[in-house]
């Protein structure tokens, strides 16, 4: 497959590659594959979930239907989002269903060659590894690759 | 779902099972008319046809001798008695048993199957020699042909079909065909009442045919060649034993007719070469051959009652429907919201509109909603069966009443109620009719009654289970309960309150452990069941005359009456079916009990606050909150308490939107719903947030409701 790619064809170069979205959680960069992303809308108030755990916002309503909404931040073990007009929730879909994960703002797209994706290098925290799936450099930052299967397990797991 | 064939003909088989059980209970219930008698032998025939196509062999030889021996009855050789029709009711069971095993596998108790197969030979006076069945062709029936050598015979048949018999798809070559079989066939075309071209109808019938067979078979399998037309042909058939007076038949049978000289002469097997036959019917022949999948069952009923014209549709195209008119009416409340905030001087006239678009989008959604509705019919009909076999198992005679079967509930309620009634009819057998011998000693019948009833009942489905057996023994009962450390050994409990023990969990009365209930699975699986569909069951008994249980089940599982009320600065939605009574409570009303423990004072009476926040760790309990308005409402055991919340708003139709897969289950919480602004309200179960009681969950939530408000 490799050998018969003609270096410097721009249309097989751009397949290679693929988009992410990336955002700032907490201050740090993460990014998704845009291909993951539904729509990303402005934060409005959540209707609240009773015996929530912390990371579970509460629940919105995208055309008709009832989504969870995640915080990121503290689904990271960062500090707990502020949320406001500012803010935006990404809409993903996870195991067939949408979820809203709230991001402190959308930064910008960028295209990668999957080979300038990093594996996360070995940490300490089980969580982090599980989390996030890589990590790009771009434009002298760290951006993280999400595992969103990892971040938003199974529904039923989601309040615990 | 739909596509296969295969799948096709299950769906049949429901139906045809079901016209088989309905004309069952008829014979049963003293019915012996031969229509009826007809209709459940059309239905395991079209069972057995079917199967035979799909090569389920068990089913076929089964049905076959099930079909051997009803056309016995049919033609008047057997008497239907009591113990024929026991008979036919247990094969008709076991009928149906097979077919649910040839669609999801598994497997058939097979000693039960040889029980029934002996006891249909019985009644077999001479040996089916032939089993093997061919599968049905279009229209043409098979006829099992006996192989007694019999003189030969002539038969004068004069067949002239209506245009209803082309519009079913059944086609005279293969009638003829089948009549070649029996001997040998002449067939003459009459075409003399075809009118001139300018006056032809294209779907009228105009043609008849004359036909002379000579054969060994008897009268009864030429006439069962035309079995499946019957009622949709003018037939005659007269057999003749030597040419004379055959002839002489013919000439009458011309003459009657005004059959004239030059009628054309068709020869089999190629009627298609006449071809007034494909101008006559083309356009019904198309339409027969599109609804080839479902004539054969239609045609079989329609003799007896015209069908509703019915359309198979995909659950899940409905409930797609469904939730798209609960859109279209949560849009609707949107834009009226949005339009009164306009800052516009005139909107009378919107506002008209848009109550025409309101009403319309109601009808829209009753209309949707009728479309899930069906009869409880089938539910009834299956519940025989349980009754039945109960009574088998027990040695007890009872038979099963049913009202109210026109009663439309929805299909969800209907699926999931099934366990439910079997489970209390099983009980109600086995532990309510009492032996028969004891029942004639107690001065009632030796047949135990059970009555099954459906209505409505404003908005809501009322479902009784009706027995005339001994009633709750009372003492027993009590005596069981406090053996089981279920109650205490000194509690006053009233008759009511002893009945409702039947439904804790691990409550069983039977002594022994019989083979239908008494499993350790109790009444409290019921009403489990029962209140998982929004319902609440009741039971209500004299002794020695009987029990009654109500089961109170919402209309719909879709839409749901509620109160709309602030909790914590959030909206949640009530169930207005748990709401006995609202008040604004004052601070004399209020009366503390122990540490933290409230009760209100409502006419005398105190009951128990429950604050709705704390429950729900929305806010700390029983904090500073000014008095606010409570909900009295009543829980399973009657017990009464009284719901704390900050406001009442409004009371209105919700559409309730499930939060499985959104969330696991939120205790206190039942549903979600959309409201007019579009946000989202919790539907609120009050029966678990009193079982949680005064929450001591965390105090978590100051962050989230900054986030929220």
């Amino acid at each position: 497959m490799q050998a018969e790619v003609k270096i410097g064809d721009p249309e097989v170069k751009h397949a290679q590659q693929s988009e992410f979205v990336s955002f700032t959680v907490a201050g740090q960069a993460f990014c998704l594959k845009i291909t993951q992303i539904r729509e990303i809308r402005r934060w409005s108030p959540v209707t609240i979930l009773p015996h929530a755990p912390v990371d579970v916002l509460g629940v919105m309503n995208l055309r008709g239907a009832v989504i969870p909404i995640y915080d990121l931040s503290a689904r990271f073990g960062l500090q707990q989002t502020e949320a406001s007009e500012r803010n935006v929730v990404i809409v993903v879909a996870v195991h067939g269903k949408p979820v809203g994960l709230l991001a402190e703002s959308v930064s910008e797209i960028i295209s990668i060659n999957p080979e300038d994706i990093q594996d996360t290098p070995q940490v300490d925290s089980r969580h982090t590894m599980e989390y996030i799936q890589g990590i790009i450099s771009h434009d002298d930052t760290m951006v993280r690759i999400i595992n969103l299967d990892a971040v938003i397990s199974a529904p039923e797991q989601g309040l615990s | 779902m739909s596509g296969s064939i295969q799948d096709t003909f299950f769906e049949e088989c429901e139906e045809l099972l079901e016209a088989m059980d309905e004309g069952l209970t008829a014979i049963e219930g003293g019915d012996h008319d031969s229509e009826i008698v007809n209709a459940v032998f059309r239905a395991v025939h079209s069972i057995k046809g079917g199967a035979g196509a799909f090569g389920l062999d068990e089913l076929v030889a089964f049905a076959h001798k099930f079909e051997t021996v009803f056309d016995e009855v049919r033609s008047n050789k057997l008497q239907l008695n009591t113990k024929l029709i026991q008979l036919l009711l247990r094969c008709s069971d076991h009928l149906a048993d097979l077919v649910s095993v040839a669609r999801d596998g598994g497997s058939t108790d097979e000693e039960h199957h040889d029980v029934l197969i002996a006891g249909l030979e019985e009644y077999l006076d001479e040996e089916e020699e032939d089993l093997t069945f061919e599968p049905m062709g279009l229209g043409g029936p098979s006829v099992p042909l006996p192989l007694a050598m019999e003189t030969e015979k002539t038969y004068q048949i004069r067949f002239q079909p209506l245009k209803e018999m082309f519009g079913t798809g059944n086609e005279p070559f293969f009638l003829f065909q089948a009549l070649s079989d029996l001997g040998a066939l002449r067939v003459e075309l009459d075409e003399t009442e075809l009118p001139g071209f300018d006056a032809m109808s294209m779907d009228e019938s105009y043609l008849a045919w004359n036909m002379t067979l000579v054969s060994t078979e008897p009268k009864s399998s030429v006439e069962a060649v035309f079995e499946f037309v019957e009622g949709l042909c003018e037939l005659s058939i007269t057999s003749d034993k030597d040419a004379e007076e055959d002839a002489a038949a013919l000439a009458a049978l011309n003459a009657a007719f005004g059959m004239s000289g030059d009628s054309a002469e068709v020869d089999l097997p190629s009627p298609f070469d006449a071809p007034a036959l494909a101008e006559v019917a083309p356009m019904a022949m198309t339409e027969a051959v599109e609804r080839v999948e479902t004539v054969k069952s239609e045609s079989g009923k329609s003799e007896q009652r015209g069908p509703n014209p019915t359309l198979r549709v995909d659950l899940e195209r409905v409930d797609r429907l469904i939730n798209a008119v609960g859109e279209l009416i949560i849009n609707h409340s949107m834009l009226a919201q949005q339009i009164a905030n306009l800052d516009v001087a005139d909107l009378r006239d919107v506002e008209t509109e848009l109550e025409g678009f309101k009403n319309l989008a109601r009808d829209i959604q009753e209309g949707v909603m009728s479309i899930r509705a069906q009869p409880v019919k089938p539910l009834f009909q299956r519940m025989a069966r349980i009754v039945r076999e109960a009574s088998a198992a027990t040695q007890k005679t009872a038979k099963l009443v049913t009202e109210g079967e026109n009663t439309e509930v929805d299909k969800t309620v209907i699926e999931r109620l099934s366990d439910p009634l079997t489970h209390i009819l099983r009980n109600a057998v086995d532990h309510g009719i009492e032996k028969p011998e004891d029942r004639e000693a107690a001065g009632k019948s030796r047949v135990g009654e059970i009555r099954l009833s459906a209505s409505h009942r404003s908005g809501s489905v009322c479902i009784e289970i009706r027995d005339d057996g001994a009633g709750v023994n009372r003492p027993r009962v009590k005596q069981i309960a406090i053996e089981k450390g279920l109650i205490p050994e000194n509690a006053e409990l009233t008759d009511g309150e002893i009945d409702n023990l039947l439904f804790l969990p691990g409550f069983s009365t039977a002594k022994e452990v019989s083979n239908l209930s008494g499993r350790g699975v109790g009444m409290d699986v019921v009403k489990n069941a029962v209140t998982a569909l929004g319902g609440r069951i009741n039971i209500t008994s004299h002794p020695g005359k009987g029990s009654t249980f109500t089961i109170i089940l919402p209309l719909t599982l879709a839409v749901m009456d509620g109160m709309v009320v602030s909790v914590a600065d959030q909206t949640m939605v009530v169930p207005i079916t748990s709401i006995i009574e609202t008040m604004r409570g004052s601070d004399d009303m209020i009366n503390s009990l122990g540490a933290d423990g409230m009760l209100l004072s409502i006419r005398g009476n105190f009951v128990p606050i429950c604050d709705v926040a704390g429950a729900l760790g929305l806010r700390k309990p029983n904090g500073d909150q000014p008095p606010g308005v409570y909900l009295l409402v009543e829980t399973e055991t009657g017990q009464r308490s009284a719901l704390a919340v900050d406001d009442i708003h409004d009371q209105r139709q919700v559409v309730i939107k499930s939060l499985d897969g959104v969330c696991g289950n939120i205790p206190g919480v039942a549903a979600a719903t959309i409201l007019g602004d579009g946000k989202i309200a919790m539907i609120l179960d009050p029966e678990s947030i009193l079982a949680a009681g005064p929450s001591s969950t965390s105090f978590d939530s100051e962050r989230r409701m900054s986030n929220a408000s």
